[in-house]
């Protein structure tokens, strides 16, 4: 059977030159549906791809002439034109890299923009999105549908951003990676979470495959770094293990490796940015393995960085987190007062400045632990945060 | 593709149509026009927005409001219609919009008749 790996090769090809997405995802189920029904009484094609596309071709040409006439007619005809060109299908071009820059186009809403990705590039339905995102699927399938409209209608080309333009168009194709990620991390019993943190990855491998730019590879090595430690984060009885006290010997050694190298990679081009310098900050963790200690000043130094380009409230309580280990809790108090007006339900927050505060001795940490577990949706992170709080209680 | 650029203005930049700033405004909006004359296709400079009347017919009866439609703080100073080959080369044209900073442009495909 065709691995679901080749579905995003085979949509982005169809689509790219039609700009039809939906046009291009009802034809490739189409062809699918029929590989299901042929296959198993006339035995698998030599050229599986080649078959699909075969099938999916004729039906968007067929649509095409079906409704005569139509907005639709004119990027049909254009892909008519390619057919010729493209044969044999084994040496179909790889349009993934257009299409992932037009899933991640500014205009099309940010907040769509990884749903797009996984669905499009990976084959997800809007099902399974909206339960990653905890959203209703109807109103999943609602932004899916209101977005491919959107690329369709409004001509967002697919194709790769000139070069002075990269700059501004990577970061949300990189950011929509990272937002799929970032999907496994908050709850790690989650099993179905779970799973996407290995579509991110492959999908920045993608990417990096595609376009080697610094920041994709600092994105890969920033991920790779993060799915090293899903071992060591939670001990034997299910307990949250926080960075510092993970057992470093559950990490990931290979994953690591790959990550140390693909930052080696990345800073050879001379362009640090906030995906190099996070990944930095991890690689520095990382280190541990090794040494047996964190080089904390060295994570001063890069979260002042980082902070000084992306100025973020994740970023900014991060440094805050580096200071209060250092020590410097003052200094972590002020970043963190800095802040406040954004903090709100930002949960992190609460947390750093509970251990500042109570690292002072100041009794109002406790109320800062109180609203730091409230804001906690992790039974292990609650449990550990109780702990931390007790002491102060006394 | 075709794209309408709609352009969205300030109060205060609609108030520099005239008196001493006048010169930079309509200077702006020259170049701007000039360097895009090879892809407009038709467009039009607008009167300003206190010139404007907003119909709606409810219920059969016809309301005429003096002005354009109030709840905007910006409003259409003028539009071209573009001919160029994507969405990007579009928003690259309205990125160069005078009004682009202090207002806002849109930027809306033309839907293709059939004829």
């Amino acid at each position: 059977m065709v691995a679901r790996r080749s579905y995003g090769r085979l949509l982005a090809f169809l689509a790219s030159r039609s700009r039809d997405v939906q046009l291009a995802e009802d034809c490739l189920g189409d062809a699918f549906r029929l590989a299901l029904e042929h296959w198993p009484r006339s035995g698998v094609p030599d050229n599986p791809e080649g078959w699909l596309i075969q099938v999916a071709r004729r039906e968007v040409l067929g649509q095409a002439r079906r409704r005569g006439v139509s907005e639709r007619a004119e990027p049909a005809l254009a892909l008519l034109a390619e057919e010729r060109l493209a044969e044999p299908a084994a040496m179909l071009p790889d349009r993934r890299l257009q299409l992932l820059f037009a899933c991640a186009h500014p205009a099309i809403a940010s907040d769509v923009h990884a749903p797009l990705m996984l669905q499009c590039v990976l084959g997800f339905d809007a099902v399974a999105i909206a339960r990653a995102w905890a959203v209703k699927p109807e109103a999943m399938g609602q932004r899916l549908v209101r977005a491919k409209s959107k690329l369709r209608g409004s001509g967002v080309p697919f194709a790769v951003p000139e070069a002075p333009e990269l700059p501004e168009r990577l970061p949300p194709v990189l950011d929509a990676i990272y937002a799929a990620f970032g999907l496994s991390w908050e709850r790690l019993d989650d099993t179905l979470r779970q799973d996407w943190a290995t579509e991110a990855l492959w999908l920045a491998e993608l990417l990096t495959r595609l376009l080697p730019d610094p920041e994709a590879l600092g994105l890969r090595a920033l991920m790779l770094y993060s799915h090293s430690r899903r071992a060591a984060r939670r001990d034997d009885r299910g307990a949250f293990v926080p960075l510092e006290a993970q057992d470093t010997r559950r990490w990931d050694m290979d994953a690591i490796t790959r990550a140390d190298d693909l930052l080696a990679r990345a800073a050879h081009a001379g362009r640090p940015g906030r995906y190099q310098l996070e990944a930095a900050i991890q690689a520095v963790h990382a280190e541990r393995r090794h040494t047996g200690r964190v080089a904390t000043d060295a994570l001063d130094v890069l979260h002042g960085r980082l902070r000084s380009i992306a100025p973020t409230l994740g970023n900014t309580v991060s440094h805050a987190a580096v200071l209060c280990r250092l020590g410097r809790a003052t200094e972590s108090l002020a970043l963190l007062a800095g802040v406040e007006s954004a903090a709100g339900q930002y949960q992190p927050w609460w947390a750093v400045r509970a251990e500042a505060l109570s690292s002072q001795g100041d009794p109002a940490a406790s109320a800062a632990y109180d609203r730091a577990i409230a804001l906690s949706d992790d039974a292990a992170v609650k449990t550990w945060l109780k702990a931390r709080r007790s002491p102060t209680q006394g | 593709m075709k794209y309408m650029l709609a352009f969205y203005e300030t109060a205060e930049t609609f108030a520099h149509r005239s008196g001493p700033d006048a010169p930079a405004y309509w200077g702006a909006w020259k170049s701007y026009m000039d360097e895009m004359n090879s892809v407009v296709t038709s467009g039009s400079a607008l009167q300003g927005p206190e010139t404007g009347s907003t119909l709606r017919v409810r219920d059969a009866r016809t309301h005429v409001q003096d002005g354009p439609s109030p709840d905007s703080k910006e409003m259409l100073g003028g539009f071209v219609v573009i001919d160029v080959p994507d969405l990007d080369a579009a928003l690259a044209w309205a990125k160069k919009a005078p009004c682009a900073a202090a207002g806002a442009v849109g930027v809306y495909p033309v839907l293709p008749m059939a004829m």
